[in-house]
């Protein structure tokens, strides 16, 4: 708990509020952040462990899709979830797209209960994962917009469904070669790019720019615990690009030969600021105090109706973290995996819509949900 | 307003003259005239482009002789008689007949001060322009607009040739016949003429110079016409009529010959206080506890005002309903008793009538007080519903549409809006919040008590301040639920700031750049949180969003009392001030709003979700969107 007065001491005392508040999995690791180091190739035994719980668990919780079904949508999106070149949010649709496959509805309604149902197990699972939330609301969207009009034909109506849902899967690659191809013109030749966290998509927006010849420099943070400064290195040297990789300490020290930061984002919240790995924040305040342009890549399907007021004010997502060392009982660890940058700090987002500046996100998510 | 009185060259894109001009330049010299310039551009191509005239030839400039023109062309239509030079007008400003928009825009144009009007009256008249709708409401102006169509056509080609024909007057001159037109119009509204447009007929067959002295009478003949009611349906008319007949909203009242035109229709006699602080002279400030006995003894005599309107204005001068919700809702259920006991008089259509007295309902409420932006927009909604019923209704179906309309507002858009910012705002408050709040805003009330009622630890500082003391009245109403609460003044509020999470605040509206225009003081308190780093949100149903843009707190205030100043209620021992009110080396400045920028807002909560600041022009596109569909 954030406190301003000095009685936090006799609250610890008293009752330490619980760290974690996630039911789902047992040990409050945050399934997100477990996928994402996985991805990284960054195994711990302890989150073996949890995979293996984490599969196990679903089945007694999800008893909402009825008794003859053995189809169950964790399974599905754990599935799609391991493949590491895809989007959580796009995970979430295509197994929402499984369930609409083996759907046994007759009428859109019951359809659409259903397809609640599957995306509010989904969310209830991972509440930690913002872009899952945020596909399955807005694929949830999209039917309720598509079963407002009247088809005929439910099958037709179904198959439109299905459609969309496979589109959307197509849309998350084509949505990385559109935000890189935006970014294109930001990047020019001679100039020094700070890099934090590993985003696939700001990843693929290097990649484009080396294809076009342009000559840069990259400088990446060493990104603990996940240790994504030495992934990112380790593919940026693949495509000759020069790298230099940075103590997470060394961003103030190396800010003034920068020329642009680039980031991912987690989730992009309606106030225009976006959530990211821990340490976006503290290099989005440096850049800004020094003047340096801070872009944001993310898709659209990342804009979530959030509205976070400061760093404590989302649901905590936590992940272990290793020292090397062994630390004593006592010690407290920051445990957070992420941290809110608020908009102010941001200069421009590069989105499949286009760029954008901060504020436009609560337009379009207006737009989407009103 | 002010590009009315530059008349611009659309003609001839190369030379553009902008103000009054004796020059003889044939390009420029037929200035299309400047309200029909901007929403008709196939003017431009009507007007002469010069070739025709000769370099000696200079047409007077359109921008006052144009009142004649059109004025005339209404006359000269009716009367069939056609000097070719007013048809032109006719038949450029009128292609689709709807003829009393113009005069009563011109007469707008040539008196309008600058400055004073919403934006939306600026759209509204445009609108009124392009409408292609509803002849007038008297009979005899009906059959001006039916005259067809065909004809003017005609003549406009006759216009072109003796346009030469007309010679350039002097800049004295013309002011002098826009000062006689002004004191005609003062005449016509208070004879409150009916409209012989016989006379006008006379009119007609004059030559513009001649017909100089009487444009003043077929000025005021149109004008009369178009006063007793709303000329036309739409919504955007009303606006005209509201000028016509109350003080405009936002009437600057440091314009004597508006205020003693103002002060002529007024129900309530205010006295004008005389000690007035000089930068606020555009606003209007009277002497308060003058009129509430007067009005009183009136009750019963009041023939044209409904005792359920009578009743809310009383309200509001004495200051029993205070507060952007409880103000409109009162006023609107007021308004409901204005259609349930409605009847159409004969001879006359229920929108328009009906329109007619909401307008002249609304002039006594701003007599008695200056209208909140709430109410604006409830208003806007009302007379938008009204223009919009089907004429196919009979009376009394359309009289109870017009009650459920009435009634799904205050449901949707006051009361169910404040369920849902507070659904949304209590996810906002954390056990061990200590939360601000400043006055006694409903919504910021509401919310509290949810969460209280969800259990949520927390506790409340509430920010008072003289003279209206609100804070005490919502300190009350929490201390009785049981929630902790600290209370100050807010002369303590950077003392007390450090030990607070989040400042809650209400608004009386919420302005397109993200401005927040609130209790006075609100200011205060949101920019010493943003100081100190603590998050403020600002708690506000959607439809007291405005798409006006303010930067300051002086442009549009209300000011109360000044005696509410300079006495301390129960303190008689240090009323210093008592007695001092009328000294000349004093001014006492109430002020009872002001305006907080959007830097130092973090949040604003609507039903409409939580949005940054920066999205409020937004909010309002998409619910002007909802609101034309409905």
């Amino acid at each position: 708990m954030w406190r301003r007065s000095a009685s936090f001491i006799l609250d610890r005392s008293s009752n330490s509020p619980p760290m974690a508040d996630t039911t789902q999995n047992p040990d409050a690791i945050s399934a997100y952040y477990q996928t994402r180091a996985a991805h990284h190739g960054v195994i711990t035994s302890d989150w073996l462990a949890q995979a293996q719980a984490a599969v196990e668990q679903p089945d007694s919780t999800h008893s909402g899709l009825g008794p003859n079904k053995s189809f169950n949508v964790i399974d599905e999106f754990n599935g799609w979830r391991k493949q590491p070149d895809l989007a959580e949010a796009v995970a979430a649709i295509r197994a929402m797209a499984a369930v609409i496959r083996a759907s046994e509805a007759t009428t859109m309604m019951e359809l659409e209960i259903e397809l609640k149902k599957a995306s509010d197990t989904l969310k209830s699972w991972d509440k930690t994962s913002i872009s899952l939330t945020a596909g399955c609301d807005l694929f949830i969207r999209y039917v309720t917009r598509t079963s407002a009009l009247e088809y005929e034909d439910f099958n037709s109506a179904k198959s439109r469904l299905l459609e969309r849902a496979e589109k959307f899967g197509e849309i998350s690659c084509k949505a990385r070669k559109i935000i890189a191809m935006l970014s294109q013109d930001f990047i020019f030749d001679g100039c020094t790019i700070l890099v934090h966290g590993l985003s696939r998509v700001v990843l693929e927006v290097l990649k484009t720019a080396a294809q076009n010849n342009k000559l840069f420099r990259v400088l990446c943070t060493e990104g603990r615990p996940d240790g994504t400064g030495v992934l990112l290195s380790n593919e940026l040297s693949k495509l000759d690009i020069p790298v230099k990789l940075l103590l997470d300490s060394a961003v103030a020290y190396s800010m003034d030969e920068v020329d642009m930061v680039f980031v991912g984002a987690d989730g992009v919240v309606e106030s225009g600021g976006i959530i990211n790995m821990m340490g976006t924040y503290q290099i989005a305040l440096v850049a800004h105090s020094m003047n340096k342009p801070v872009y944001v890549a993310a898709e659209s399907y990342k804009f979530a109706r959030l509205y976070p007021l400061d760093q404590k004010d989302m649901a905590p997502a936590l992940r272990p973290i290793e020292f090397g060392v062994k630390i004593p009982a006592k010690v407290e660890v920051e445990r957070s995996a992420r941290d809110y940058t608020p908009p102010q700090y941001l200069t421009l987002l590069f989105t499949d819509l286009g760029v954008l500046s901060p504020s436009v996100v609560s337009d379009e998510l207006i737009q989407l949900y009103l | 307003m002010e590009s009315r009185r530059n008349p611009r060259a659309v003609v001839d894109p190369k030379v553009r003259q902008v103000g009054f001009f004796t020059s003889s330049q044939p390009d420029s010299t037929h200035q299309p005239d400047p309200i029909a310039s901007e929403s008709h551009p196939v003017a431009s191509s009507i007007s002469p482009s010069g070739n025709s005239l000769s370099p000696v030839m200079i047409p007077p400039p359109r921008h006052n002789s144009s009142d004649t023109f059109l004025l005339r062309a209404a006359a000269a239509a009716a009367s069939a008689v056609s000097p070719s030079s007013f048809s032109y007008s006719t038949r450029r400003d009128f292609p689709d007949g709807s003829m009393t928009a113009s005069p009563g825009r011109v007469s707008r144009a040539s008196f309008s001060k600058p400055s004073s009007s919403l934006p939306g009256v600026g759209m509204d008249s445009m609108a009124a322009a392009k409408s292609s709708s509803v002849p007038a409401s008297g009979l005899t102006t009906v059959s001006v607009v039916n005259m067809p169509p065909g004809l003017s056509e005609k003549e406009s080609d006759q216009k072109k040739n003796s346009k030469p024909l007309k010679e350039k007057t002097t800049k004295a001159e013309r002011r002098a016949l826009q000062e006689a037109q002004r004191a005609a119009k003062a005449a016509a509204k208070a004879e409150g003429g009916k409209a012989p447009l016989v006379s006008s007929g006379s009119v007609a067959s004059t030559n513009v110079k001649a017909a100089k002295p009487a444009k003043p009478s077929s000025q005021k003949n149109d004008v009369a016409v178009a006063a007793p009611g709303p000329s036309e349906k739409k919504g955007g008319q009303t606006e005209k009529d509201r000028k016509k007949d109350a003080p405009h909203p936002r009437m600057q009242y440091d314009d004597e010959s508006r205020v003693v035109k103002a002060k002529r229709r007024a129900v309530v006699k205010q006295t004008e206080a005389k000690n007035r602080v000089e930068l606020f002279r555009h606003l209007p400030q009277y002497e308060h506890g003058t009129q509430l006995p007067d009005l009183e003894t009136k009750f019963f005599q009041l023939d044209p005002m409904h005792p359920a309107v009578y009743k809310v204005g009383l309200q509001y001068l004495s200051g029993d309903i205070s507060g952007g919700n409880a103000r409109c809702i009162a006023m609107l259920q007021a308004f409901q008793e204005v259609v349930k006991d409605y009847s159409t008089p004969s001879e006359k259509t229920l929108n328009r009538d009906m329109t007619a007295k909401i307008s002249s309902y609304v002039s006594f409420l701003i007599e008695c007080r200056p209208l909140s932006v709430s109410m604006g927009n409830a208003i806007r909604f009302v007379k938008n519903r009204i223009a919009k019923l089907p004429i196919t209704l009979s009376e009394s179906e359309a009289k109870a549409a017009l009650q459920s309309d009435i009634e799904r507002f205050i449901n949707e858009k006051i009361i169910m809006a404040d369920t849902v910012i507070v659904k949304h705002a209590v996810t906002k408050i954390r056990d061990g919040d200590v939360l601000l709040t400043y006055g006694s805003p409903t919504a910021v009330e509401m919310v509290l008590l949810h969460a209280h009622e969800l259990k949520k630890k927390f506790r409340v500082l509430v920010v008072d301040s003289r003279p209206k003391l609100e804070g005490q009245l919502l300190l009350r109403r929490l201390i009785k639920r049981g929630i902790s609460c600290t209370y100050t003044h807010i002369n303590a509020v950077s003392y007390i700031m450090h030990e607070v999470t989040k400042v809650f605040l209400g608004a009386s509206s919420v302005l397109s750049n993200g401005t927040v225009y609130s209790r006075v003081g609100t200011a205060c308190v949101a920019m010493v949180a943003s100081a100190f780093r603590v998050p403020v949100l600002v708690c506000c149903e959607a439809y007291k969003f405005h798409e006006r843009v303010q930067l300051d707190s002086i442009c549009s205030n209300e000011l109360g009392d000044p005696n509410a100043i300079s006495k301390v209620h129960g303190r008689e021992d240090i009323n210093y001030l008592d007695g001092l009110t009328n000294n000349a080396n004093l001014q006492f400045l109430n002020l009872m709003y002001d305006a907080t920028p959007s830097d130092y807002i973090s949040m604003i909560i609507t039903d409409y979700g939580m949005v940054p600041p920066t999205s409020v022009p937004v909010i309002v596109r998409e619910y002007q969107k909802e609101h034309s569909l409905v």
